[in-house]
């Protein structure tokens, strides 16, 4: 025990400065006030963008000191966050998602293949993109996005203030 | 070993003046009849050989091929057996390798032709969604079929079980957290799991027509984001398979730094399992620190090779950029600066009795199934089979500088945190002596393009296990057709038979345990 204590109080407090949030979003979206409950779904990622939405889980850059937090079940969530070009078994699946988010809500397509399909647009096998599927309110571009742009994004979502 | 004694046909797999030292040997054999491969398979299995993998190929205008990829001491073995245009069938090797069975249905739903002898009728990748087998030539007609509007809730036929007190849990294929989508149906009695069935191909992009006359230069970038978290491993594959099937042969320099890319990958991807299995046995203390060293490495990545999972760094022919005294001094740094960071936090796993109680006899894969089905990886290792192609079929510089095969025999979590714990000392290890000894030299040597079009192949270890590229290139450095198998194909599997028995709330730390890819395995 007296180990683990140890590394705590050594490793000290990890959490980096708040990144600049995004420029404005183009269509205002005045769901969130002060606080955002995401739920992604991978709609047929290569599971990286999955993995810096795990780096961006931690403490080094701590959304939740944001109020920003990643629900289990899209009934509690304000956004959803759609990774992937949309597979054709996976578009059901994410309109029942989109379905059981209560309104108002956001829906973002983060990284390219979400945005336009990427790599893999041309495919008998994708939609090409979210906003194929369900209308999309914004876009974190990057293959995959860093998870300091993606805090960017969203802290620009989660502002107290309402939108213009 | 022989191969004439596999059957007719046999020849090296690449043309003569190809870099043989760079890649894993390999021979072909070419079956004449359905008895005559079979027979091959046959011996393979006999002589202790594994199934590595099974595909098709039916790009262009040429006659319709099955491969089927096997490795036993000397290398890799690749079938080559012709599928006659007419029948569209070809004989079922699931009752020798039953790891074929899934691979075997892919292949049916991809292209048509029907396993003949496999007892399995149902779909694996085809989710009903498309009208006629998407991989199949145009000009080709086979039968069409009315399209399905519900892709998830199709009457997949999941094995049940019956009795008092048995009920059915689905799951997926949106899970309750930050993972990819695949579908899981348990047949449970209160908290005990009696069975536990997994259903696939929702993430999968068609990735096998993508390649279809791709240029080269998009090709590797696909190649690259087939699974995200192990681009390196499969650029790595790729540009081994464009190199032998040119007669290329890349820099010395080039395949040190790719051996360090493919390092790097394995500790960033062991760093966090370790972190995310310790958080899933509710010790979040092991998923912060991790995370940060985890975090370190990848910043470093972005910084020396412009991507913090090192996409697009290997290319065919070499690296996409060399790497300074400078540079190799920090990333000297940053090793022993890791490596004391995970042993402070080995002590603290160690030492840790909620953790490992979590850990000891959850999910248990038999070593006796590990050794029949030759299951590799870090699972296959953490169960005791010794396959790690570093150290069996050792490519410069692991020819050179050699690592150590990780391996428990346990079979349980606990062992695949070891494996992992031990892999990363050793990884750790290997990048400090190959930081200290790289050759000189330039990082990227042209590829040879005059030639007619043929076909090569690579074989790497990556972080999860063997990654396999096979490449067909056309004239002027056409990609025509590529297949590329992820080992998570292998390792599926054998995640079912490990959870009977374990509780439903141990599921998530098992499954994370194996850690395997949807993605890699939907393509």
């Amino acid at each position: 025990m007296h180990k683990i204590l140890l590394k705590i109080f050594r490793t000290g407090n990890l959490t980096e400065p708040l990144p600049v949030p995004a420029p404005p979003l183009e269509k205002p979206c005045s769901l969130a006030r002060g606080s955002l409950s995401i739920r992604h779904v991978d709609a047929g990622s290569c599971n990286a963008c999955e993995l810096e939405l795990h780096a961006l889980n931690q403490s080094i850059y701590s959304p939740e000191t944001l109020g920003i937090r990643f629900v289990a079940s899209p009934r509690h969530a304000d956004a959803l966050l759609v990774t992937g070009p949309v597979t054709l078994a996976m578009k059901e699946a994410l309109k029942a998602t989109a379905g059981a988010t209560p309104n108002p809500r956001a829906i973002i397509a983060m990284g390219d293949c979400a945005i336009n399909g990427g790599v893999f647009r041309g495919s008998y096998a994708v939609a090409g993109g979210v906003a194929e599927v369900i209308a999309v309110d914004g876009q974190i571009p990057g293959c995959p996005p860093a998870p300091g742009q993606i805090l960017a994004f969203l802290e620009r979502l989660a502002l107290p203030e309402p939108h213009p | 070993m022989n191969p004439t004694e596999y059957g007719p046909g046999p020849e090296p797999c690449f043309t003569p003046g190809s870099p043989t030292k760079f890649v894993v040997p390999c021979s072909r054999v070419t079956p004449d009849s359905s008895a005559d491969y079979l027979s091959g398979v046959n011996r393979v299995l006999n002589r202790g050989g594994r199934l590595v993998s099974l595909w098709g190929s039916w790009a262009d205008e040429r006659a319709p091929v099955l491969f089927s990829a096997f490795s036993d001491a000397e290398g890799l073995l690749l079938f080559r057996l012709g599928i006659s245009a007419l029948e569209r069938t070809f004989p079922s090797i699931a009752f020798l390798f039953p790891l074929a069975n899934r691979l075997e249905r892919a292949v049916r739903d991809l292209y048509g032709w029907d396993p003949e002898g496999l007892p399995d009728p149902r779909p694996w990748l085809d989710h009903g969604l498309w009208t006629r087998p998407p991989m199949v030539p145009p000009g080709v007609s086979p039968a069409e079929r009315p399209v399905r509007e519900d892709s998830f809730s199709e009457d997949y036929r999941f094995v049940r079980v019956e009795g008092e007190g048995v009920h059915e849990i689905p799951v997926g294929p949106v899970h309750a957290g930050i993972i990819e989508p695949g579908h899981f149906r348990f047949q449970v009695v209160g908290e005990k799991v009696l069975r536990m069935e997994e259903r696939f191909g929702f993430t999968h992009k068609g990735v096998r027509s993508l390649f279809r006359n791709r240029p080269l230069g998009e090709a590797i970038s696909l190649a690259g984001r087939i699974s995200g978290d192990s681009t390196v491993a499969y650029q790595t594959a790729f540009s081994d398979a464009v190199e032998s099937a040119t007669g290329s042969v890349p820099p010395l320099r080039a395949r040190w730094i790719r051996s360090i890319l493919l390092e790097r990958e394995r500790i960033a991807n062991h760093l966090g399992d370790l972190g995310a299995l310790g958080n899933d046995a509710g010790f979040g203390f092991g998923q912060i620190q991790f995370g940060r060293l985890k975090e370190e490495f990848l910043r470093t990545n972005q910084q020396m090779f412009g991507h913090r999972y090192l996409m697009d760094a290997v290319i065919p022919g070499g690296v996409f950029r060399d790497l300074g005294p400078g540079e190799i001094t920090v990333l000297r740094k940053e090793c022993s600066r890791v490596k004391e960071g995970v042993l402070e936090l080995k002590t603290i796993y160690d030492e840790h009795g909620g953790l490992q109680d979590r850990f000891s006899g959850t999910g248990w894969l038999d070593p006796m199934l590990a050794g029949r089905w030759g299951l590799g990886g870090v699972v296959g290792r953490a169960s005791g089979q010794m396959y790690d192609l570093r150290h069996t079929h050792p490519v410069p510089p692991y020819d050179k500088v050699r690592v150590p095969v990780s391996i428990s025999r346990r079979g349980d979590v606990a062992a695949r945190v070891q494996v992992r714990f031990q892999e990363i000392r050793h990884s750790l290890s290997f990048l400090d002596s190959v930081l200290e000894s790289m050759p000189d030299g330039s990082f990227f040597n042209p590829l040879e393009e005059s030639f007619s079009g043929s076909e090569g192949i690579g074989w790497v270890e990556g972080w999860r296990g063997e990654v396999l590229c096979w490449v067909r290139l056309g004239t002027g450095l056409t990609v025509l057709d590529a297949h590329c198998h992820d080992p998570s194909w292998i390792l599926w599997p054998a995640l079912e038979q490990t959870i009977p028995g374990n509780l439903v709330a141990d599921f998530p730390l098992i499954n994370k345990s194996f850690n395997l890819s949807y993605s890699g395995h939907d393509l």
